[in-house]
């Protein structure tokens, strides 16, 4: 039962093949069984999990058929869940249990999901490969020795490994296309704006964006249906109608004009990548796209105004986590300083301090017109190259990552080559634009991804393309062995 | 030397709407602590502020009043430091693109000259909460009821001069927020709250001097008070050989002192930065338009209107426009009596010595304007006279009822029967027949004090109830006959 995509799940409950309290007990066992291997759990929430399904069978039984009815989930640990630790990846929140739910978590609730947990992830977001947790690294399940990517590597790495069909991520500068790519995963970050950010622990404001990460563009689409659409409750989501995510999978691709960047091709690109996403073309070219090279020459900004902007909100955002009202609070402090000061020292891990520091930094009176000002600039600029690009194309295509997983621990030391991991995805969240990436191929049996980026609320075309490349190739379908 | 006294104000206003300024929370004084606190006022993990559409309502008015330039298109920043009554690290405030733009307001000084003061900015933003420190033992308690309320923080130009000029434009203020219905103006309760830059330097010098902010002084008379004391400080200072710093300090009305909260290298660095939470705010016309057209008359409109329909003089007319509750008062009785310059008079001198002495404000007052109105309407119909008015307006100011119902009970009703003047003359001129003859001798220049001899020992007889016209009249043809 564990190898049944969403979409699969959704006629087997329909046609009553299997309950949702009978899948879900499944995956469960799955979850206990295999996930001490890969970490990719922060929490199981069991007791509630067997609830959610038990009340989704009496509602399908009740006559009603959506297609979350009963389709077990989980979601990545930012998400605030009523009752259940949200922990962020973070010992300052190891205590926190929400108050309330995220409007991701409502809605996906309301549309009968079943949720089993939640998810590890790098601490409060920050990272690529999911080895700042203060839960310990996550495992890629396709060579354990190696990162699942980040920052939704607990997502990535369940849906993977078959203990989920099918998870939520947030993408701040590649957080879901990234560990997707890494682990021959789906993965979708919607147009800023169009998934609502109440409930969603904060990392970058302007940039997060939370999404689905499944096997196919298929369950992509099924859980976007469910997670998008305008909040009142988060004053940058927008209020535009959704558009039919699954009824426009199926619309053919002719005349489809895909742009390749030629500043994606250059140097720092493992060559094995390139020709796999070349191959993904030629395949797209078959069914009736065409394309043309196109040039985004500001993306070469986008790294370093990223790591201003994003730091930059980020260290503002983190100010909340003081041990006052929440969260850790160091022992016996000795003054209003010292609980400030070591609470936050001692809660924090070192990658978010860090972007802390960086975050103060470029924020501050003298270095604010420097930093943060200029990084804005860039910021209008790529999204003026992104428009101008789209005057001429439908979508953009590249590799999602210049390369395929690595050794857990091999870049700890050098954060700065981390970063560079996501000079792919960064543009999209800069410009606000929707970012999919799909399994093309492997290098060396690691999974290889595909990004596609399309303009301003275009999801419904990104999804189409994924899931016509889908019905014409099986990269998707692979398995990790053991899993 | 001589000094001259420079002083710029930031004064804080809560505004008077239902909910807070980013979230659904109630804004009422007064509540058990923290029971006005939602997610949001809290700073919970993953929680959005959503801008409450009344408070910018409410900026644009006060901008519309002070004849400002509106914000098009205004940004909410974040203003970041650590404190354990601000929730979320940091207070939304707005930094570069404020909703109000440079305005004024003219402010009338105690000699009736109209000066004007320039408004820098006024800008929205949300209150902090509030540390408790007693009842915890060594601890600290905190009620976050107060975070979130909107604040209009209003900024004046370095133009004022002295303290009570601070106090007038305090005083104007006070007023226009209260005409405009945003703001109670409740001091006592902080909410409106009043920090006070200042500066001396020497007369004629076109540079400022180095200038001390006191923060939160939170009545006229503080104000008054700090800020005489702090000139006086910063005065002694330099001529003493010191140099003024720039620092916070804070006024302790108890000793009348102020002393220094953090200098300038405590100061914090805010890291302003726009809130990416929030997308700037852009008024079109149209909401303009509707935001105009629900603007009271104003208190300079009032003034004006006072001296033009009235014919007070710009001193009565705008002590009168002062408050909405004064005005309001005023033209009540006015309306009543149908005699603005009696009426104003009477609320001036009389109610105003009234409420003066028993420490009340107009709304309060013990006469009412109906009572008020009423009594001067038999001071016009010659029912009473004026002296015996004020015995009228004592008892009301004592709850003994109506103007009618105490002249009625206390038998006050002017005699204006002449013939019953008449006989009680005769009385009085017959019990005074020396200087009757005295008068009859003199000249014309002598008998006009005379005369008034004659009129007191009148009343006297009559208690004062006879018509003093009538008196007058009759006397004078008894006397000269």
């Amino acid at each position: 039962m564990h190898q049944l995509t969403l979409a699969e799940i959704a006629r087997g409950l329909a046609a009553k093949e299997f309950s949702s309290v009978e899948l879900t007990r499944a995956l469960l066992a799955r979850i206990h069984q295999l996930d001490p291997q890969l970490n990719a759990f922060i929490s199981v929430t069991e007791d509630l999990a067997l609830q959610q399904a038990q009340a989704a069978d009496a509602r399908r039984a009740a006559g009603e058929n959506g297609a979350l009815l009963g389709a077990p989930i989980a979601h990545k640990d930012l998400f605030c869940t009523q009752g259940v630790r949200t922990s962020c990846g973070s010992k300052i929140l190891d205590n926190f249990v929400a108050p309330y739910n995220a409007t991701v978590v409502e809605k996906l609730a309301n549309a009968g999901a079943v949720s089993l947990g939640k998810l590890n992830m790098d601490e409060f977001a920050m990272g690529s490969a999911n080895e700042s947790s203060h839960y310990g690294p996550v495992k890629n399940p396709w060579d354990l020795e190696r990162v699942p990517g980040g920052s939704s590597g607990g997502s990535a790495a369940a849906v993977a490994a078959r203990l989920l069909p099918a998870a939520t991520g947030t993408d701040t500068g590649g957080s879901i296309r990234q560990p997707a790519a890494l682990t021959n995963l789906t993965g979708l970050k919607p147009t800023y704006g169009r998934v609502s950010r109440w409930g969603m622990i904060a990392y970058a404001s302007s940039l997060d964006q939370g999404g689905p990460l499944a096997r196919t563009a298929e369950d992509c689409a099924l859980m976007l249906q469910a997670m998008a659409g305008f909040d009142p409750k988060d004053s940058t989501s927008v209020d535009q109608p959704l558009d039919d995510y699954l009824g426009e999978l199926n619309k053919p691709l002719d005349g489809l004009r895909i742009g390749l960047p030629k500043e994606y091709f250059g140097a720092g690109l493992d060559p094995r990548i390139a020709e796999i996403v070349m191959a993904s073309v030629e395949e797209l070219k078959k069914l009736g796209a065409s394309v043309k090279e196109i040039s985004l020459p500001n993306m070469k900004h986008a790294i370093p105004a990223y790591y201003v902007i994003a730091p930059a909100e980020a260290s503002s955002n983190l100010s909340r986590f003081d041990g006052v009202r929440f969260g850790y609070r160091c022992a016996n402090p000795e003054n209003l300083e010292d609980l400030y000061k070591r609470s936050r020292a001692e809660g924090f891990g070192e990658e978010v301090k860090r972007r802390i520091m960086v975050g103060t930094y470029a924020l501050s009176a003298g270095y604010y017109d420097a930093y943060y000002l200029q990084a804005q600039k860039i910021r209008r600029l790529i999204k003026n190259d992104f428009m101008a690009a789209f005057a001429e194309v439908d979508v953009i295509l590249g590799p999602t990552t210049p390369s395929p997983a690595w050794k857990l621990g091999e870049k700890n030391n050098d954060p700065v080559a981390q970063y560079l991991e996501d000079i792919y995805t960064i543009t999209a969240n800069l410009a606000g634009l929707p970012g999919l990436s799909m399994p093309a191929g492997f290098a060396d049996g690691l999974p290889v991804g595909v990004q596609l980026l399309a303009p301003y609320f275009q999801e419904a075309r990104l999804l189409n393309v994924a899931h016509r490349y889908q019905q014409a190739t099986d990269w998707h379908t692979r398995a990790p062995a053991g899993f | 030397m001589q000094w001259e006294t420079v002083i710029g104000l930031e004064i804080h206003a809560q505004l008077a709407t239902q909910s807070k300024i980013f979230s659904g929370s109630a804004t009422t004084f007064g509540a058990e602590p923290n029971t006005q606190a939602s997610l949001i006022d809290l700073g919970m993990p993953g929680v959005l502020p959503v801008l409450n559409e009344e408070a910018v309502k409410m900026a644009v008015k006060f901008g519309l009043a002070i004849d400002a330039e509106i914000g098009r298109k205004s940004v909410f920043a974040r203003k970041n430091y650590f404190y354990p009554d601000l929730p979320k690290g940091y207070q939304i405030s707005q930094y570069e693109l404020p909703i109000v733009g440079k305005g004024h307001l003219d402010i009338t000084l105690e000699d009736g000259t109209v000066k004007r003061i320039g408004i820098t900015r006024a800008h929205l933003e949300e209150d902090a909460g509030k540390s408790l420190h007693e009842d915890f033992h060594g601890m600290s308690g905190i009620d976050l009821n107060r975070a979130g309320t909107p604040l209009l923080e209003i900024v004046s130009e370095p133009d004022i001069r002295s303290a009570k000029e601070a106090v007038a434009y305090v005083k104007a203020i006070h007023a226009l927020v209260r005409y405009l219905g945003i703001c109670d103006g409740n001091m006592n309760e902080g909410s409106l709250r009043c920090d006070c830059n200042v500066s001396v330097r020497p007369k004629g010098q076109a540079e400022f001097g180095t200038r001390a902010e006191i923060k939160n002084v939170n009545s006229f008379r503080f104000i008054e008070k700090a800020i005489n004391h702090e000139v006086q400080r910063q005065i002694e200072l330099i001529e003493d050989g010191g140099k003024v710093i720039q620092e916070t300090r804070l006024y302790d009305p108890n000793k009348d002192q102020t002393r220094s909260m953090r200098g300038k290298e405590e100061a914090n660095d805010y890291r302003y930065f726009p809130d990416p939470d929030l997308l700037p705010v852009v008024i079109e016309q149209d909401f303009l338009d509707t935001v105009r057209a629900t603007l009271p008359e104003l208190p300079q409109q009032k003034r004006e209107r006072f001296q033009a329909e009235f014919g007070l003089s710009a001193y009565d007319a705008s002590v009168l426009s002062a408050s909405r509750e004064m005005a309001d008062y005023f033209e009540k009785v006015a309306g009543i009596c149908g005699d603005a310059k009696l009426a104003a008079n009477w609320v001036m001198v009389e109610l105003a010595s009234l409420l003066n002495k028993s420490d009340l404000e107009i709304e309060q007052s013990p006469v009412s304007a109906e009572q008020l109105g009423g009594m001067i309407l038999r001071i016009k119909d010659n029912t009473i006279s004026g002296k015996i008015a004020k015995m009228v307006f004592e008892a009301m100011a004592n709850g003994e009822g109506t103007a009618d119902q105490i002249i009625e009970a206390k038998g006050l009703k002017q005699v204006t029967d002449s013939g019953a003047i008449e006989s009680m003359l005769n009385e009085v001129l017959a019990a005074n027949a020396e200087q009757v003859e005295q008068y009859r001798a003199s000249d014309e220049a002598k008998r006009g004090k005379m005369f008034g001899f004659f009129v007191g020992q009148a009343m006297k007889a009559s208690k004062g109830k006879a018509n003093p016209q009538q008196v007058n009249e009759l006397l004078k043809k008894k006397l000269e006959g």
